[in-house]
């Protein structure tokens, strides 16, 4: 029998190695894996490359998971989100490599990372500083920028539904990044809101297969995240 | 009467023909869908996987599954699909987006387009999703005021920030005028504000702005 769900978010971790890159799901809270972001905290691994949209708010979050040094390297898009205290701190004292990467290059270079394609070419951000030392070439008269797949050791997930073979159903916005980032790393865990029986989830809504996902765990998030300040 | 924020973002409602699928950035150009009538169907359609965006929820109605680009609550209209980053990027690069609608610190004659990043060394610079939609949407219009809080012009020769996308600006809308960004011409005035003469738009421009 396949069965993907752990019992607690400490087993959906287990085995995070340091030096590991980690894909975060999510566009602002929205399909945010928090609790297996906090899991990550406690779990302990260090000098980790994380891969995300923004860079997290606050003191919570992916913020505290860079707060207290396990960061070593942030792949985003947009690191100004709301509040991005702690970010812009170890930024400008030079404590965190920063790649930034135009938010339909990170998308495509994570999905072609899922699809065994090792690089693209994208008219995004040609003639800019963000193709600087990347290799251009012209098709059809315009120019393209070669930009390379982006593979993860792990990817934290968030979906609102899941069943034991792992197959996730996102609601609402949630989806954003999290089935691309499913594809794109060799452990991918799920973090989702409810469970239900094999056959349930009616095939024509499973966003990600279950085929991309190896552990999944359950977490009730309760009501307390859908407040203003936690988007 | 230079127009103010919601004028400017309603001057540019006014050109937004029925049927066109539009994504409309943070700040102004968010104000644009309020002045959409209703019996014109409009498709907007939001970086993080939205098509069909609707105006903000009622209180007590807010789904906080449903956001925009700019992490604000929205709805749904009727039509309406999701999809995820991958295929909404797909849609913007791939040319499907009508008219991308964005703010600026600078636009030049050629069509350049600087957004994204002022060059300040302790600031850590945030594109977003600004260079995929200015290289890959149909067309690509700015709305902005005509010059910074200081008075310098924003319409300029060349830009002297960091580039978001090459010869993508088609069309700005600024407090004081509408102008045409013409690959042969550079500025060409469209339309003025009420009681705004072309003179004083040239005055406050940093480039030649052309009659037609």
């Amino acid at each position: 029998m396949i069965n993907k769900i752990v019992a607690s978010v400490a087993e959906a971790l287990d085995g995070v190695k340091d030096g590991s890159t980690v894909l975060i799901g999510g566009f602002g809270a929205v399909g945010q894996p928090d609790a297996l972001i906090e899991g990550l905290i406690e779990q302990g691994a260090k000098n980790l490359t994380i891969a995300l949209n923004n860079a997290g708010s606050g003191h919570v979050g992916v913020a505290r998971l860079m707060e207290v040094g396990r960061v070593r390297k942030i792949i985003c898009s947009f690191p100004r989100s709301s509040d991005p205290v702690v970010f812009e701190t170890l930024y400008r004292e030079g404590k965190l490599e920063l790649e930034i990467t135009p938010q339909g290059t990170l998308a495509e270079r994570i999905r072609a990372a899922g699809a065994g394609i090792p690089a693209f070419y994208t008219a995004t951000a040609a003639g800019t500083l963000l193709a600087r030392g990347k290799e251009t070439r012209e098709f059809d008269g315009r120019e393209y920028v070669m930009e390379k797949a982006l593979k993860a050791d792990v990817a934290l997930v968030e979906a609102w539904e899941a069943d034991r073979w792992g197959n996730l159903v996102y609601r609402g916005s949630g989806a954003n990044f999290n089935p691309i980032m499913a594809m794109a790393a060799e452990l991918t865990v799920a973090q989702v809101q409810h469970i239900r029986e094999l056959g349930e989830l009616h095939p024509h809504m499973v966003g990600t297969p279950g085929v991309y996902v190896n552990r999944v765990v359950q977490v009730d998030r309760g009501g307390d995240w859908l407040k203003p300040e936690a988007r | 009467m230079p127009f103010d924020r919601n004028q400017m973002a309603a001057r540019l409602a006014a050109d937004v023909p029925e049927g066109w699928c539009v994504n409309l950035g943070i700040g102004i150009p968010t104000l644009v869908a309020n002045h959409v009538p209703a019996e014109r169907e409009v498709i907007f359609q939001s970086e993080n996987g939205v098509i069909g965006m609707g105006p903000a929820p009622a209180k007590g109605a807010e789904d906080p599954w449903l956001i925009n680009a700019g992490k604000q609550l929205i709805t749904l209209v009727k039509g309406a699909s999701f999809v995820g980053h991958a295929d909404s990027f797909a849609m913007i690069r791939g040319g499907h987006i009508d008219l991308c609608v964005l703010g600026a610190f600078e636009v030049a004659e050629n069509g350049d387009l600087a957004n994204w990043a002022t060059g300040e060394n302790d600031t850590a610079p945030a594109v977003g999703g600004a260079m995929d939609l200015a290289a890959g949407a149909k067309r690509v219009w700015v709305v902005m005021e005509h010059t910074t809080k200081d008075g310098r012009p924003k319409l300029v020769e060349k830009c002297s920030y960091p580039l978001t996308g090459l010869r993508c600006i088609r069309r700005v809308y600024t407090n004081l005028a509408v102008i045409d960004v013409l690959p042969e011409k550079g500025f060409v005035l469209r339309d003025l504000a009420p009681g705004v003469t072309f003179e004083e738009v040239q005055a406050k421009s940093g480039a030649k702005l052309h009659l037609n």
